[in-house]
């Protein structure tokens, strides 16, 4: 989808601000959706929840701070998958239990979840399409969804550089049509291919790209 | 201004669900309390999380329990201290960084470090000849395990969009003016991959421990947007 969260080299953003004693959460309310939006048992696919915050309309995008992305995304998913209705989320009053009969993560659990992660590695045996020096270009492609293909090396020319492996395949995964499995690989694009020749010489952008993202060069 | 938009919704929450009431004070003050300078949190989003909140519990879809447990798992626990240990390991021992270069995911684990956001790592090493900068240009993915949840700058439009098509300006504007001899080389994590920039170990620091060394190690030189300084030019 060409949103608004594809955002790489667009242009007057404004400064960026590192602020040294940044605290890891803002307000409280920040530190509740981001446990909410963990512990939650969705019935939704890995990735729905990034794909439904960049479904959001551009101008509250931008308007809006990061956590009440996550807050919009979480509840709009709550609420499409019934687990939640709307109107419990506007009265903040249950009208029914876990019906769905969803999973409740334990604070014991917690630690060891974290630990164990969610590997997108996939076992399925998959043949790699392109080799490590290959000159491939990323297609010109404007899926509208969810893809992990930027806009801004569509169509660009760049080389293989390292093959990470077979990975699910998120473009397919976060809209619910299977995992997709294929090789993922670390592609270099010259910053003179991508931005053109203004672009120091020498200097590279590297992106994770799929098989299904790329061509023959 | 906030102040009477928050008390408008309130009112209106209030009034929408009695249930409500005990808690909305409680977080209006927490809200107050907590709002940072740099970011103007409106107080819906606080109350809003409380009605969720307060509907997931009741529901039986939350435990409270676990959602303090990973608050403070990230608040407390899982931050850049990690990665500064994986740094200063490298820097002192050549054997663990070849492993960490070759293998990253696999030499975290040996220091106990991975999991979410992290399964699948590789670190970057920056040289006399080389800078790396990290960066998430369509949303926010960063190495957990290793450095805790990203930074507000980290995931800001001015950082996602201009890292790539500028990253010489932006480390200038930043303090970090790289000499056009030196490659940069921009990572954007596209997929499920998280990458950790071993920045160069500063002169003048052989006779640190790793421990002292892994404390001058910062969250913004494991991005890529400064480098470790040595211990005399921190005072």
């Amino acid at each position: 989808m060409n949103g608004i969260h594809d955002m790489g080299g667009m242009q007057d953003m404004g400064p960026v601000r590192p602020d040294k004693n940044e605290p890891v959460f803002h307000a409280e309310w920040e530190r509740r959706v981001f446990a909410m939006d963990e512990a939650i048992d969705g019935d939704w696919p890995g990735g729905a929840g990034r794909y439904q915050k960049e479904l959001i309309p551009p101008a509250e995008y931008l308007r809006m701070s990061y956590y009440e992305r996550w807050l919009r995304g979480l509840s709009e998913l709550l609420v499409k998958s019934g687990i939640v209705t709307q109107s419990e989320l506007e009265t903040g009053i249950a009208e029914g239990g876990n019906t769905k009969g969803r999973k409740v993560l334990s604070a014991a659990e917690v630690r060891p979840r974290i630990a164990a992660g969610f590997p997108s590695t996939s076992k399925v045996p998959a043949v790699a399409k392109f080799h490590l020096g290959e000159r491939v270009r990323a297609r010109n492609i404007n899926p509208s969804a969810h893809t992990r293909l930027p806009r801004y090396a569509r169509g660009k020319l760049g080389t293989i550089e390292r093959d990470h492996g077979v990975f699910v395949f998120n473009d397919s995964e976060a809209q619910g049509l299977g995992d997709k499995p294929q090789h993922l690989y670390s592609v270099r694009f010259a910053a003179r291919e991508l931005w053109g020749s203004e672009a120091p010489p020498g200097d590279s952008v590297h992106l994770d790209l799929w098989d299904d993202h790329l061509e023959p060069a | 201004m906030t102040t009477t938009r928050r008390d408008l919704l309130t009112t209106a929450m209030t009034a929408a669900g009695a249930a409500l009431t005990p808690r909305l004070a409680d977080a209006q003050q927490r809200t107050q309390a907590d709002d940072h300078d740099h970011q103007v949190v409106p107080s819906d989003p606080a109350l809003r999380t409380k009605a969720l909140e307060s509907v997931l519990v009741a529901k039986g879809l939350v435990d409270r329990a676990a959602l303090d447990a990973l608050v403070d798992a990230y608040e407390h626990h899982i931050g850049p201290r990690n990665g500064a240990r994986v740094i200063a390991r490298a820097w002192v021992d050549d054997a663990y960084k070849r492993r960490l270069l070759s293998n990253a995911t696999a030499a975290i684990a040996e220091l106990g470090y991975g999991g979410e956001e992290g399964e699948q790592m590789v670190v970057v090493e920056n040289t006399g000849q080389v800078h790396n900068l990290i960066v998430c240009t369509l949303c926010s993915c960063y190495p957990w395990p290793v450095l805790g949840l990203p930074p507000v700058w980290y995931k800001s439009a001015a950082y996602r969009s201009r890292s790539v098509i500028d990253p010489r300006g932006l480390l200038k504007e930043l303090g970090l003016e790289l000499s056009p001899d030196v490659e940069v080389r921009v990572w954007d994590s596209t997929a499920e991959v998280r990458y950790l920039v071993l920045p160069q170990r500063p002169a003048g620091t052989e006779k640190l421990s790793e421990s002292q060394l892994a404390a001058l190690v910062t969250r913004d030189a494991m991005v890529g947007i400064a480098q470790v300084r040595p211990p005399e030019a921190r005072a």
